[in-house]
């Protein structure tokens, strides 16, 4: 009889997988989720009373989303759930909790984190202004609500995501003005041998692509963003871009929706004090693993985007894994053939997303090139040029240091939005690689706390 | 105001009643605070650092850019919270407001 006390954080397809196959080997682990319902990001279901089927929520991905539902309604009785529960701290062996303004603790002997990605996110004079989204953002109010972000949106950034929200929107009768690509199409031929390591999702993509042109939305490649142009009342007007031939591009629009891929969430590991590294074809510090997931503290563990960003796919074979590695340390039994397919699939998932990386670049060079007033902080309205001066003025090279002085990566998302970028801002002002400026701490609480919550009795 | 979101399906859902600001609104079942109010106006709150009037951003409960208010005092992230029947909330933070930047 399994007899250590397993949590995992995250109920999205790594959650999820990893909750199922401790399951199967006799564990009943605790599952803390802060939504309110399974699914993560990607897999997120719709509130109860909405009737649009898998299809239509899910397009190529419905099989794969019916499936992890499904999972996870049989694995129910046997785990212990929480949903709508923030975890805001971890101390050894231990983390805090708070649901519905009532705070818990849950000890544990190990911790799975899956605590999955948001948008990554590239500032843009004006990006601050109301109607202005992120990419991943703008899915979750199609995928969740049924709604555009406005009447007529422009989506803007690089990455596969931009093309699936901008399809889903003009599938969805929502009016695009246009899809802007900052990377070039040269980019994508050279990224092409690795991507070809799955010819599915790449034809998937390309189909995309082809329906966007067919709907006669305007499709720009190699574009350089300028502006957002809108006033404080209004919102967002327009944007402005340089096109790849170099013509200055003005589209109107009401919404934005904004995005380059994904950035991990690695608070909670952070705190636990795992080690990070920097992963070279992202361009972004990424949890230092070992193949199965292990995190360099003992007892701790990590699957999904929130450990490598490698997708939805790749997020069910590493939670499989990664239950596997903690079974094996706690001395259980482990199915050698199911590991062994979890690793060859996720060796090809791995070569397919360093041809994303390369396909679609993180354009950290847009970052020096903020003109000063562009704000690097939508929080607290801090600019290109305050972040400069720390490094001019006050010498701070270093992330954290910069925070201090400039309070770029202190406001109310705690630098999820702002801090990748602000490294760069910092990087390219003080002529250094943005690996030298470090990265930024996590620090509890990893989320804003109500003012008053309420001690439960344990 | 005009509204910034657009609905785009399911319209069938049942009607709730809720205050905004005092004024007494109409949602449908299950939207989020957020879909209630972007739908009928173009904003949910007034930045506390500058002009701008925000309407969130990233409607996953990570940036933190649609906190509204209960009359009570109660803060709620308008992503992630459903409207319930004869709620009242209030879109100006109760809480000091900051000196403006610029």
């Amino acid at each position: 009889m399994a007899t250590a006390r397993v949590v995992i954080v995250g109920a999205g397809p790594a959650g999820i997988r990893c909750a199922e196959t401790l399951v199967k080997a006799g564990f009943k682990p605790v599952l803390i989720d802060e939504n309110r319902r399974d699914g993560g990001q990607i897999y997120r279901r719709q509130p109860e009373g909405f009737t649009r089927d898998y299809r239509a929520l899910y397009g190529t991905e419905a099989a794969k989303a019916r499936d992890l539902h499904e999972s996870f309604e049989r694995l129910r009785p046997h785990i212990d759930y929480r949903p709508d529960t923030l975890v805001w701290n971890l101390v050894p062996r231990q983390l805090s909790c708070v649901s519905q303004g009532h705070h818990t603790t849950v000890d544990f002997d190990a911790l799975i984190l899956c605590t999955g990605a948001t948008d990554r996110l590239m500032p843009i004079e004006g990006w601050q202004l109301a109607g202005t989204y992120s990419l991943g953002g703008a899915q979750i109010a199609l995928k969740s609500q049924a709604v555009s972000i406005g009447h007529r949106v422009v989506f803007m950034g690089s990455g596969p995501l931009l093309y699936l929200v901008a399809s889903q929107y003009v599938k969805a009768g929502a009016n695009v003005a246009a899809v802007l690509d900052t990377s070039p199409m040269s980019k994508r031929i050279v990224a092409l041998p690795k991507m070809l390591a799955r010819p599915g999702v790449l034809l998937t993509g390309m189909k995309l692509l082809a329906q966007l042109y067919q709907a006669k939305i305007p499709v720009h490649l190699g574009i350089k963003p300028e502006l957002i142009s809108g006033d404080a009342t209004h919102g967002v007007s327009g944007v402005r871009v340089r096109s790849a031939k170099g013509e200055t591009l003005d589209i109107d629009c009401d919404a934005v929706a904004l995005g380059y891929h994904l950035r991990p969430e690695t608070q909670l590991a952070d705190l636990a004090g795992c080690r990070m590294r920097f992963d070279e074809a992202s361009g972004q510090w990424w949890l230092a693993l070992d193949e199965e997931g292990r995190t360099s503290v003992s007892g701790v563990y990590a699957a999904g985007d929130g450990a490598k960003i490698r997708g939805a796919d790749a997020a069910e074979h590493a939670g499989r894994l990664v239950a596997m590695a903690l079974l094996e340390d706690q001395q259980q039994p482990v199915d050698a053939g199911l590991r062994a397919e979890q690793r060859r699939a996720l060796a090809v998932m791995d070569q397919f997303r360093v041809g994303l990386a390369q396909a679609f670049p993180w354009p950290a060079e847009q970052a020096g090139a903020l003109p000063d007033s562009a704000i690097v902080c939508r929080c607290e309205m801090i600019s290109a040029g305050e972040l400069r001066r720390t490094v001019s003025e006050k010498g701070a090279c270093e992330v954290n240091r910069a925070k201090a002085f400039s309070r770029v990566g202190m406001g109310r998302c705690q630098g999820r939005y702002c801090s990748q970028a602000g490294a760069e801002v910092i990087a390219a002002a003080a002529g250094v690689s943005v690996q030298q400026v470090g990265r930024q701490r996590g620090q509890a609480p990893v989320k804003p706390l109500p003012m008053v919550i309420i001690e439960e009795p344990t | 105001m005009s509204a910034r979101f657009v609905r785009l399906a399911e319209q069938g859902r049942v009607t709730v009643g809720l205050t905004v600001d005092g004024v007494p609104i109409k949602a449908l079942q299950g939207d989020t605070l957020m879909v209630a109010l972007l739908t009928q106006g173009n904003a949910l709150r007034q930045s506390e650092f500058d002009s701008g009037r925000r309407a969130g951003f990233c409607l996953m409960g990570a940036c933190q850019d649609c906190w509204v208010w209960t009359r009570s005092g109660e803060r709620l992230r308008a992503c992630s919270n459903e409207v319930r029947e004869g709620l009242d909330l209030v879109t100006t933070q109760p809480e000091a407001t900051w000196p403006l930047h610029g």
